[in-house]
């Protein structure tokens, strides 16, 4: 028999069925909405007269364009609020679930799910949104679709997809002190750059991967896209396993037993082989940050920005207002954003809180931390890190997709920097002529705490 | 969706790389719940600076080109998979985006409403961007149905690649909607035997 490699059986356990010279329908188990790319969506089936397919099979949420003050009062922005009440209207109208603004299982699509136990190993899932990579830390085939695939899904349960080709990157070896698994992923990222991944599903593989825990796994899987993968998985282990278990949508029992036992078939073949290959040394890796405007633009905090004379990459540097050759170290940093679906779950506040705690945040610095669900809100006060945070001086918001692109208030101004756990340090990403730096929430904190980027390596060893 | 099958016109000339739908589209106009008017904003925060005014560096303002035809930088439509940013660049006016690379979800979302995304070899989109920088009158052909992309007047041509069925959606104007529907039987077959 061939040997065949986790996305290949996922994928292949999928497929209704292959087009001639064309491609195949691919079943898809889960479908996760939220308000911004579904409304449409919900129109098109309308004005088509087609009634949604597999309603039961949906999972809503708000997010993307909910305010992270004031949850409980009316949102004041006209066009937000319209939007939420109709994603609402639409959720109602076609039997679907919905965790909306305040509810106790609201939160960011990518931090919710996984949190009720909706992701599960060997599923496939799909959302309007690209960072449904997340859900691949489960060995999920996940990836995100514009939204005339949304209106697909919703018809049919399925979508038409060519399969993509195979990568694998393993990184192996022992993590120095202070390296989180941002770290691993912009670090990946600036060795392979943003188009590497593109027509290809990622698995990542090695030790270092196989030792994280699932909030570090849904880190790395996040990433995916920004090296151009439409999606990265991690073999389901007994930590996947335990992780899922007890979970409300979780099967029970006898059920999750033989799942768990079929789980166990999926991680790659020994010997199956893929279309790319990359392996890298978990040594070689170091606190990470970005000086442009794409993910891709990442180095060690200990390194200098390097030269280049590509007019895109001196576009970049120049949108950032730094120089080829210079060291980010000392530069005056006013704005720390902790949060997104990348690093919004409690092992990130934990990490930021160990920080912190018995440090103030320096003055000149406005920080937001902004859990990824209320599940993680409420996490946080029960382990009694918001009094950290405030006794520090941060201010601890309510969850939602918040600054990572500033589609409600929470924009960083004009020209001043913001060093941030999100994924995107496109240009204008969090408010117009904003400058992103990409960081784990410990360099994240110690920004905060600091005022300026530091050495946290040094810091710490 | 609009049928496509064959395209002569002028061209406009965006040689940035990485273009991501940020840059299409940003965020704040997302909040929408139709799919029409992205146009007015697309590129917004290139086209305008800041205060509103318009920004006369950028090429979208720069009347010395006009067209159908988008030719950009390499990996074009990178990011967020927000479909907006197909709505926005069709609502304004394209009909084809060249580039020598496009993003998985950008390149997908296009051919899901009629914009036709033709990939090129680098050298191509080299010498392509010189001749429309020299000579802003250039007129391309884009030949679906063969295949081809060529610059008038000229000897510079290029054969492109496209998926054989969404080569015959274009042409006849079909969307996935309609052949995954009359494949309804074969999925519910399907969950029955997965169950």
């Amino acid at each position: 028999m061939s040997k065949k490699t986790l996305f290949d059986k996922v994928w292949d356990a999928h497929v209704v069925s292959t087009i001639e010279n064309g491609p195949q329908i691919l079943y898809i188990d889960k479908h996760l909405i939220h308000e911004v790319t579904s409304p449409q969506a919900f129109n098109e089936l309308e004005d088509r007269g087609i009634s949604v397919f597999r309603p039961d099979q949906i999972v809503a949420t708000a997010d993307h364009n909910t305010p992270t003050l004031n949850q409980d009062q009316p949102i004041r922005d006209t066009l937000s609020r319209q939007q939420l009440e109709q994603l609402s209207i639409n959720c109602k109208k076609n039997n679907i679930t919905l965790y909306e603004l305040g509810h106790k299982y609201n939160g960011i699509v990518h931090v919710m799910a996984p949190e009720l136990g909706v992701t599960q190993p060997g599923m496939t899932m799909v959302c309007g949104d690209s960072h449904t990579s997340t859900h691949g830390a489960f060995g999920t085939i996940a990836f995100g679709i514009g939204t005339s695939q949304v209106a697909q899904v919703f018809a049919s349960q399925c979508l038409l997809l060519t399969k993509p080709k195979s990568l694998r990157v393993s990184v192996n070896g022992k993590l120095k002190n202070g390296v989180l698994p941002k770290d691993v992923i912009l670090y990946i990222i600036s060795k392979l750059g943003t188009n590497s991944g593109t027509g290809y599903f990622c698995e990542y593989a090695g030790n270092v991967f196989e030792e994280m825990s699932m909030e570090g796994r849904m880190t790395v899987c996040n990433m995916s896209i920004e090296m151009g993968a439409r999606g990265g998985m991690i073999a389901p282990d007994e930590t996947t396993f335990e992780y899922v278990k007890g979970r409300k949508f979780a099967p029970e029992g006898e059920h999750f037993e033989k799942k768990v036992a079929y789980w166990k078939t999926l991680p790659t073949d020994e010997g199956a082989s893929f279309d790319m290959e990359y392996s890298f040394d978990a040594e070689d890796i170091e606190p990470m940050i970005t000086y442009g405007t794409n993910p891709g633009m990442g180095i060690k905090i200990s390194e200098t920005i390097p030269v280049d004379e590509n007019p895109s990459f001196k576009k970049s540097l120049a949108y950032m207002n730094f120089e080829a050759g210079e060291s980010l170290i000392n530069k005056p940093i006013n704005f720390v954003f902790i949060g997104s679906c990348t690093n919004s779950r409690i092992e990130d506040f934990r990490v930021a809180a160990k920080y912190i705690k018995g440090k103030k945040k320096a003055n000149n610095v406005t920080a937001w931390l902004v859990p990824g669900s209320k599940q993680v809100e409420a996490q946080i006060i029960e382990e009694g890190l918001k009094t950290v945070f405030e006794d520090a001086g941060f201010e601890l918001r309510q969850p939602g997709c918040s600054a990572c692109l500033a589609m409600n208030d929470d924009k960083i101004p004009q020209g001043e920097y913001c060093v941030s756990t999100s994924n995107r340090n496109f240009e204008g990403r969090q408010g117009q002529g904003s400058r992103t730096i990409l960081a784990s929430p410990l360099v994240a904190a110690a920004t905060a705490v600091e005022g300026k980027i530091i050495d946290i390596s040094k810091q710490l060893n | 969706m609009e049928k496509f099958t064959t395209l002569q016109s002028r061209t406009i000339p965006l040689s940035v790389e990485n273009v991501d739908t940020d840059q299409i589209i940003p965020a704040r106009f997302l909040k929408a719940t139709d799919r029409k008017g992205f146009g007015d904003n697309v590129f917004r925060d290139w086209r305008y600076h800041k205060d509103g005014t318009v920004n006369t560096d950028f090429v979208l303002n720069d009347s010395k080109y006009s067209g159908s035809i988008l030719v950009a930088g390499d990996n074009f439509g990178c990011g967020s998979s927000r479909e907006h940013a197909a709505w926005a660049i069709t609502d304004f006016g394209f009909k084809v985006v060249v580039s020598s690379f496009f993003a998985d979800i950008f390149k997908g979302n296009a051919l899901n409403n009629g914009l036709l995304p033709v990939q090129v070899s680098k050298e191509f989109l080299s010498d392509l961007l010189q001749q429309i920088e020299s000579n802003p009158q250039t007129e391309l052909t884009v030949n679906l149905i063969d295949q081809t992309i060529s610059v008038n007047d000229s000897d510079l041509s290029e054969d492109f690649e496209i998926d054989a069925y969404k080569k015959t959606c274009l042409i006849n104007g079909y969307d996935d909607i309609d052949y995954l529907l009359s494949k309804k039987a074969e999925i519910e077959a399907f969950e029955q035997q997965s169950v």
